[in-house]
């Protein structure tokens, strides 16, 4: 049945959606896109050496390769297409002004290395960019070059290093706590740093267990990574009281920022004794996931770590902005990477800032906090949402709802089902089996972007692919039918992956 | 020969001063397909409670814990070539790492095998 489903027609094609190889595969060495004539009056210089095998490149012409890309993309799906409801991803809209601006001439067409003198608009871009950044956080400081989220946590967590160093505590402090609902790149952090890493438990209500955390503290503790609004989608409401007791420890606060589109606006993480925080321009400022292209997670620090901000630093002197790489008082733990970051992603964050204004900023992370709720009051009957409250009650989330599959289980149905179905019905899947402290976790982030029609049609498909699991399981299991490939075996590309394309002949 | 387990699913079953440590069939149930196993250094030595492995299925990767404190005297090279020994054979076959315990009296703070049953029951 599946096969005759997923291909009924004899091209191989759907309807009007291509099919398409790999470009090895539709390729031909003796085809080009381009004809040079052979080179006359050639000088051998490499004293007779030559290739003597082909170079087992593909061969186009042209349309073949366009064709070969377009029917590619025509198999991705898109924000712009349709909702993306990725839970800690923030996809929101990415607007169309923020494209026009990045692809201005006099911040796009720059090269790194040219005089100072010449990108006097850029720097004072970066400046400006800045300050709004220091100003929503209520940090005195920020490093701009890291080039994403998990990069801006190393930024922190090499500050934190570089400050404890300069305290003569970088041998005794080398514990790093990290609560079971962390996103995973914090602990990747903190050993990258070269800290060792504990876990602090969650407690019942999807929070940081404050007594477990209590006693993890002591004299070896360098610093606690927490995320803020968490991985539950929870505010953590003791994260005065945690970050009190973190100080009075001797350990810094480091805050993951991925979920600050819940709080940009409402809350400053410097009144809340943060120490260092990532901020994930392509998300909170919009092009979630980067636009496919880099990102950018600059790193607000407080005044206890900003003497340990990697350079350069924007300098204002009398002929202009200048980039510093040796500051008077400072003790930078050196460059994060060869330049000065996104560009492209500070001009798009910029322009998201100005165009919304402070007040349009906070109408933001309220917009993405009530929709999030929207979602979780109308698929909490019908779903367990495990931190959601009795029935009856609603405990509010943050920017995301979380479920769990407990109301499937016993038709056999598990999250990695109805996420494959939701391929049929047109959406791209929430957030599996995240965070790991709820079992078969379902996590959904609307963001703000989402109007209410959409938001019901989600949750009208929601709720019906939730009945048929109980009705007819086996439907779900077979999903996706539509998709341009079927359910794939995950396992088998885990366990033997193929990562390249070889030749028929080599394989 | 007696199984002793962690409240985190792992298993030891002590051959003299040898424990051969894995993780439960519970756990394995939990996980899914096994795809990876990072296992320790042989000589390193551990104590109870402390990160020694990961486990890596489709679904997530997690740590391991080491059920008693001692030094790694062997670990299950096999399963960097068939991590299915995990699924197939959990507390056979599928072991992680041969712990010689330091203080084989640390097997008392662990459940025996009723005991972890109730508690996975309760799960």
């Amino acid at each position: 049945m599946s096969e005759s489903l997923s291909h009924p027609s004899l091209s191989g094609n759907r309807g009007l959606l291509q099919a398409e190889g790999l470009i090895f595969e539709t390729g031909s060495p003796t085809r080009t896109g381009v004809d040079l004539p052979a080179p006359k009056g050639h000088k051998d210089r490499l004293g007779g050496l030559g290739r003597r095998a082909p170079l087992d490149l593909p061969g186009l012409s042209e349309p073949e390769t366009m064709r070969h890309y377009v029917r590619l993309s025509q198999r991705n799906y898109a924000i712009d297409l349709g909702l993306f409801p990725l839970g800690s991803c923030t996809m929101k809209h990415n607007p169309r002004l923020n494209e026009r601006v990045a692809r201005f001439e006099g911040f796009a067409d720059l090269h790194p290395l040219q005089p100072i003198a010449t990108v006097q608009g850029a720097l004072e871009l970066m400046d400006e960019l800045a300050h709004w950044l220091m100003e929503l956080t209520g940090m005195p400081a920020v490093a701009l070059s890291p080039k994403a989220g998990a990069h801006g946590e190393f930024c922190g967590m090499l500050a934190i290093k570089a400050a404890l160093a300069a305290r003569g505590e970088a041998h005794s402090r080398t514990r790093v706590l990290v609560p079971s609902s962390a996103h995973g790149t914090n602990p990747a952090t903190a050993i990258a740093a070269g800290f060792i890493v504990e876990e602090v438990p969650g407690s019942a209500d999807g929070r940081v267990d404050l007594e477990a955390f209590r006693a993890k503290l002591g004299p070896d503790v360098a610093a606690l990574m927490l995320t803020n609004p968490n991985t539950c989608g929870l505010f953590e409401r003791d994260v005065k009281t945690i970050a009190d007791l973190v100080h009075g420890a001797g350990g810094f606060f480091y805050c993951d920022g991925a979920n600050y589109n819940a709080i940009v606006g409402l809350v400053r993480p410097g009144d809340l004794g943060v120490d260092a925080m990532h901020i994930n321009l392509h998300k909170t400022f919009s092009t979630p996931h980067g636009g496919g292209g880099p990102g950018a997670g600059p790193t607000v620090l407080s005044a206890a770590l900003a003497p340990f901000a990697p350079v350069p630093h924007i300098v204002q002197r009398s002929e202009g902005r200048v980039l510093v790489e040796h500051q008077e008082g400072t003790s930078a733990y050196g460059r994060l990477c060869a330049f000065h970051g996104q560009m492209g992603m500070f001009t798009r964050a910029l322009a998201y800032m100005l165009s919304h204004g402070a007040d349009g900023l906070r109408q933001v992370a309220e917009d993405a906090v009530l929709n999030a709720n929207y979602l979780l009051a109308r698929l909490k009957p019908h779903f367990n949402a495990p931190f959601a409250g009795p029935a009856g009650t609603h405990w509010p989330c943050m920017h995301e709802a979380l479920f769990d599959d407990s109301t499937l289980r016993a038709a056999g149905v598990e999250t990695i089902d109805l996420a494959k179905a939701l391929l049929d019905e047109g959406y791209h899947p929430f957030t599996t089996y995240f965070p790991l402290v709820v079992h078969g976790a379902m996590l959904i982030e609307p963001t703000e972007t989402e109007p209410k029609r959409e938001l019901d049609r989600f949750c009208e498909v929601m709720i019906a692919l939730g009945e048929r699991a109980n009705a007819d399981p086996a439907a779900l299991k077979a999903a996706p039918l539509l998709a341009p490939v079927r359910r794939l075996d995950e396992t088998r590309a885990a366990r033997t992956p193929v990562l390249r394309w070889r030749k028929p002949a080599d394989a | 020969m007696a199984y002793f387990y962690t409240k985190d699913h792992e298993w030891a079953r002590l051959e003299g001063q040898n424990a051969f440590c894995g993780i439960s069939v519970y756990a394995v149930e939990q996980l899914g397909d096994v795809v990876y196993v990072e296992l320790p250094e042989i000589g390193r030595s551990v104590k109870a409670g402390e990160a020694m492995a990961v486990v890596e299925s489709a679904k997530a990767a997690s740590d391991v814990y080491a059920p008693l404190s001692g030094t790694v005297i062997a670990v299950n090279t096999a399963l960097a070539g068939k991590p299915e020994l995990v699924n197939e054979s959990a507390e056979g076959e599928g072991w992680f790492v041969q712990i010689q315990a330091s203080d084989p009296a640390e097997q008392n703070a662990l459940m025996d095998s009723d005991a972890y049953q109730a508690l996975v029951k309760g799960l």
